[in-house]
């Protein structure tokens, strides 16, 4: 029976030979041919030699999360043979390397072998030892595009404008695809019965991955300073920052560069950089995962004490300690909400794809300066590196930046006197001044105790005064910060809150459900403190499952602490072994912890 | 907070912004009486209303520590950020990437440099970042009551009697090592040695770094200890003179013939550095290196201007930033618009 465009394809290769071009190449060529596709790098911490995997989900239905049921293996690496050939479903497919034989005992009954001596053609093929590793990846591409039905235009043409200007490049890569390609063809029906057909579904989509639009979005937030220490999984947003900057941020005339990038000693020097600029007016920010957060915690104090907006990044990955660098995770949640030593609340953000990440990244700016205070975007390594199928990201040329309140001269002369911390507006923000105006707006800023007047302080009830009126100013900010999405339907009696990456795994376990006959409604947070809109939803529902990748249920810890939700209400679903999220995950879970009464149906609005 | 009187003398002398002197004080310092921080508070003061710039034209930071709360008690027309231990030089770069038009003055003590603090300090070395560092130099963490730095020296007592048995670290070698294009070390009781070297420093383009020894008068000024006013008095060998010759003034010091050196800084003004001792070279980094390191052998604290290069290139020449400031820059000229953003998203289909 044919299943068309509907299949995972799992890439087992060797660190470093090359293999993430070929994926790219295999990726792209899936997405213009208009069908909904997205890869996830299962990559090691080594820059060399050990296994490294690529997983492709195709679904015509646009569910592109995670799933570990793979259809066809493509087993280049022997060191990992045994478990990629378990990996494999019943009635699958596994494509290998036939120029050295396979042990016998590695054969299954329940899936088909298809060889192709892709390194002795490879050999007989190219002349330096380096193209014939690379050129092996890209010959297994020339294969699967004969067993699925890739249309080889597509492959030809990324070709053409990756090569135009290196011919030989061009021809290699060319008799790669085709050695595999023909090769397949001549020893096997092709296509296989599960296969690809073009469709017309991306063409309001883009390819990327979240730290690229991260990165974009701080471009287009006008950032000008951005400070950082290399840490996986978040280098690559200020690697696309950089980039950037570099073609859309130079002058002119005089090619000088209207930013400025700082790579620091650690991340400390990072969040001290970010403040330092955010207090002398530009719009600064940097991007770590979870390591740099909690060395940036002190600094983090002192942005929300002595109210200094600052983005701050946390590309999450597998924690605690060095934890597992290359798999993703949600387990900051908490560290960040809360980051620091004394009472401190944050603003979070939680974006769930990378068009999120991109116009997340601007509303942290507005945020940031709006309520004067640390603002957290907390993406993953699932989306920040991995390579998803996102709407387009569509700009608005009338957007100018939320500065906040910024007294300029002119106001600052109308007023008696400058106070930095008096709230005047009663909304719990005070306007603040930036260096180098005038002498009336100066003002001393400090960590210390300070009273309302900005004025160093050991006083009890002038202590107080401020941190009150910083948490009325949390309160208020909460109805100010991205909405959650809620998706309700007629019947349903339970429901599910999530938040960011999980976001495709739910959708798609929630279309399952509902096929099985179950409804489920879905909210899912997009910022912390939350607003009153998820108190709401809590209330209309016996029982809630919160699904995180994370052991401890931070995003219920936070919802209970808030709303004072009874917490057996919050049932906790969770799944934190690093590997991205899958519909199967959630689905195992729900069944594991059946709600009472769920067929009923209990919901108490419409 | 206790504050000065605001009674100014109509014949108070002002500089050419019109500003008197009162203009450049800050808040009535809660040290302990005597101490040297005090002193160079009151240099920094005249320092900045004898240089002409304009008090709100400065941006002045701290981390934490005596030396830290200083910028409270100068400068109180300037924006300040005490910040919190250790961090000052990050808060100085951050600060000087969004404006590197403004002064930048960071307070700092040897407990907040060169430990905590160390790792930030060599690394705004590195950049040349463009500001005047200034170590108040005590040997000891005075709001702790009196436990040593890492500055204090080998066989220094404390005033509980326990001996430090560990090297120091030295802020001018450390300095020197990693290439600092301005290095000097005074004395909080040499107000003619130190109130030039502020104005030089003040001046300098790139990372100026100035360790001002300051004794702690509760709990480093005692027998024994090498950080005491008694015992930096009797140690201290200046070995380069300072003046500080703003640009339209004449020269009017008058030292021997063949001694005397000028360097000329970027605004027009000029540095004179009169050679106390014959042998001394402050345009060679070596030579300045080992001639410290050899006197301090000896016991003596080598001070004055030990090395200074007018022409090094600051973190903003490196960074090939834009002559505006960064955070006043129009947005219309950083964000690209939407047809780039389409362009862009080519590349992602």
């Amino acid at each position: 029976m044919n299943r068309v465009n509907d299949l995972v394809i799992k890439i087992a290769t060797v660190n470093g030979t090359g293999s993430a071009s070929a994926n790219g190449l295999l990726m792209k060529s899936l997405f213009r041919m208009g069908i909904p596709v997205s890869g996830k790098n299962l990559f090691p911490s080594n820059i060399q030699g050990l296994p490294t995997w690529y997983e492709i989900r195709v679904n015509a239905d646009g569910h592109t999360g995670r799933c570990p049921d793979i259809d066809i293996m493509v087993a280049m690496n022997k060191k990992t043979y045994t478990q990629d050939l378990e990996d494999v479903r019943a009635g699958g497919y596994v494509l290998y390397d036939s120029s050295w034989p396979l042990p016998k005992e590695l054969l299954r009954e329940d899936v088909t072998f298809i060889s192709v001596p892709l390194a002795r053609m490879c050999v007989e093929n190219f002349e330096h030892s380096r193209e014939r590793i690379l050129m092996k990846n890209i010959a297994y591409v020339g294969a699967l595009a004969a067993l699925l039905n890739i249309e080889l235009d597509v492959i030809e043409n990324q070709f053409q404008e990756k090569f135009s200007s290196k011919p030989k490049l061009l021809d290699s890569n060319h008799q790669a695809i085709m050695l595999g390609y023909e090769y397949v063809k001549e020893q096997t029906d092709c296509p296989l019965p599960l296969h690809l057909e073009r469709m017309e579904a991306n063409d309001d989509y883009i390819m990327i991955d979240g730290n690229t639009a991260a990165g974009l979005g701080c471009l287009y937030a006008g950032a000008t300073v951005g400070a950082w220490y290399p840490i996986t999984p978040s280098t690559s947003l200020f690697d696309a920052f950089t980039r950037f900057c570099h073609k859309y941020r130079k002058d002119p005339e005089t090619r000088k560069n209207r930013f400025c990038i700082i790579q620091s000693e650690d991340e400390i020097a990072a969040i001290g950089i970010v403040l330092g600029a955010s207090w002398n007016g530009a719009r600064a920010f940097t991007s770590t995962s979870g390591p740099g957060i909690s060395l940036m915690n002190e600094c983090i104090g002192l942005g929300y004490y002595a109210e200094i907006p600052a983005v701050i990044f946390d590309i999450q990955r597998v924690g605690p300690s060095t934890g597992m660098p290359t798999r993703t995770q949600q387990g900051d949640i908490l560290s960040c909400a809360h980051a620091s030593h004394g009472d401190t609340e944050h603003i979070v953000l939680f974006p769930a794809n990378p068009e999120e990440c991109f116009h997340l990244s601007v509303e942290a700016f507005d945020l940031a300066e709006r309520f004067q205070t640390p603002v957290f975007v907390l993406s993953d390594l699932d989306i920040g590196m991995n390579d998803w199928r996102t709407k387009k990201i569509e700009w608005d040329d009338s957007y100018t930046p939320d500065r906040g309140k910024v007294l300029g001269k002119d106001e600052l002369e109308k007023m008696e006197t400058f106070h930095r911390y008096l709230d005047l507006d009663g909304d719990g923000i005070a306007a603040r001044t930036l260096p180098g105006e005038t002498a009336k707006g100066s003002y001393f800023l400090r960590g210390s105790g300070h009273n309302k007047h900005g004025i160093y302080t050991e006083n009890p009830d002038e202590y107080q005064e401020v941190v009150d009126r910083l948490k009325r100013k949390m309160v208020g900010a909460r109805e100010k910060l991205p909405a959650p999405i809620i998706h309700t339907r007629p019947g349903a009696s339970a429901a599910i809150i999530s938040l960011g990456s999980c976001d495709p795994a739910i959708r798609e376990a929630l279309a399952e459900l509902e096929n099985a006959g179950i409804l489920l409604d879905y909210l899912r947070v997009r910022a912390f403190p939350f607003a009153q809109s998820v108190g709401d939803f809590i209330e209309s529902y016996d029982s809630i499952y919160v699904v995180e990748q994370n052991r401890d249920g931070q995003l219920r810890s936070l919802l209970i602490n808030q709303f004072e939700t009874p917490p057996q209400k919050l049932v906790p679903l969770l799944v934190y072994g690093g590997m991205p999220l899958s519909a199967k995950d959630v689905l195992a879970g729900i069944e594991a912890q059946p709600l009472k009464d769920q067929e009923k149906p209990t919901k108490a609005r419409v | 907070m206790s504050s000065k009187q605001e009674i100014i003398h109509p014949r108070s002398p002002r500089n050419k912004l019109g500003y008197t002197s009162r203009d450049y004080e800050g808040a009535m310092s809660t040290l302990c009486a005597g101490c040297g921080h005090d002193s160079i508070t009151a240099g920094i003061v005249q320092a900045f209303f004898e240089l002409d710039i304009a008090p709100h034209e400065v941006l002045k930071v701290s981390g934490i520590g005596c030396s830290s709360k200083t910028p409270t008690y100068f400068l109180s027309q300037s924006h300040g950020f005490n910040s919190v231990h250790g961090r000052m030089a990050t808060i100085a770069t951050g600060a000087s990437a969004a404006n590197g038009k403004l002064a930048c003055i960071g307070v700092s003590g040897d407990g907040d440099s060169l430990s905590i603090g160390l790792g930030h300090l060599s690394h705004a070395i590195r950049r040349n970042v463009n500001m005047l560092y200034i170590i108040e130099n005590n040997g000891v963490y005075g709001l702790t009551k009196g436990q040593f730095s890492a500055s204090a020296d080998r066989g220094t007592n404390s005033k509980k009697g326990a001996t430090n048995e560990m090297e120091p670290i030295d802020p001018v070698n450390l300095a020197l090592n990693l290439g600092a294009s301005f290095v000097a070390r005074s004395f909080s009781g040499d107000k003619s040695q130190l109130i030039p070297l502020l104005k030089a420093g003040l001046k300098h383009k790139g990372f100026v770094m100035l360790d001002v020894y300051s004794p702690c008068v509760t709990f480093n000024d005692h027998e024994g200890s090498t950080k005491s006013y008694k015992y930096t008095r009797e140690h201290c060998l200046q070995v380069v003179h300072t003046d500080f010759v703003p640009p339209t003034e004449e020269i009017t010091a008058q030292y021997p013939e063949g001694a005397t050196t000028e360097i000329a800084l970027h605004d027009g003004a000029k540095i004179r550095l009169h050679k106390m001792a014959k042998d001394y070279n402050p345009s060679s980094r070596a030579e300045a290196m080992a001639y410290i390191r050899e006197h301090q052998d000896q016991g003596e604290i080598v001070t004055g201007l030990l090395y200074c290069d007018p022409d090094s290139v600051d973190m903003h020449q490196r960074e090939q930033t834009i002559e505006e400031p960064l955070n006043r820059y129009p947005y219309d000229k950083l964000c690209p618009g939407s047809t780039v953003l389409d362009e862009i998203q080519g590349f992602f289909t």
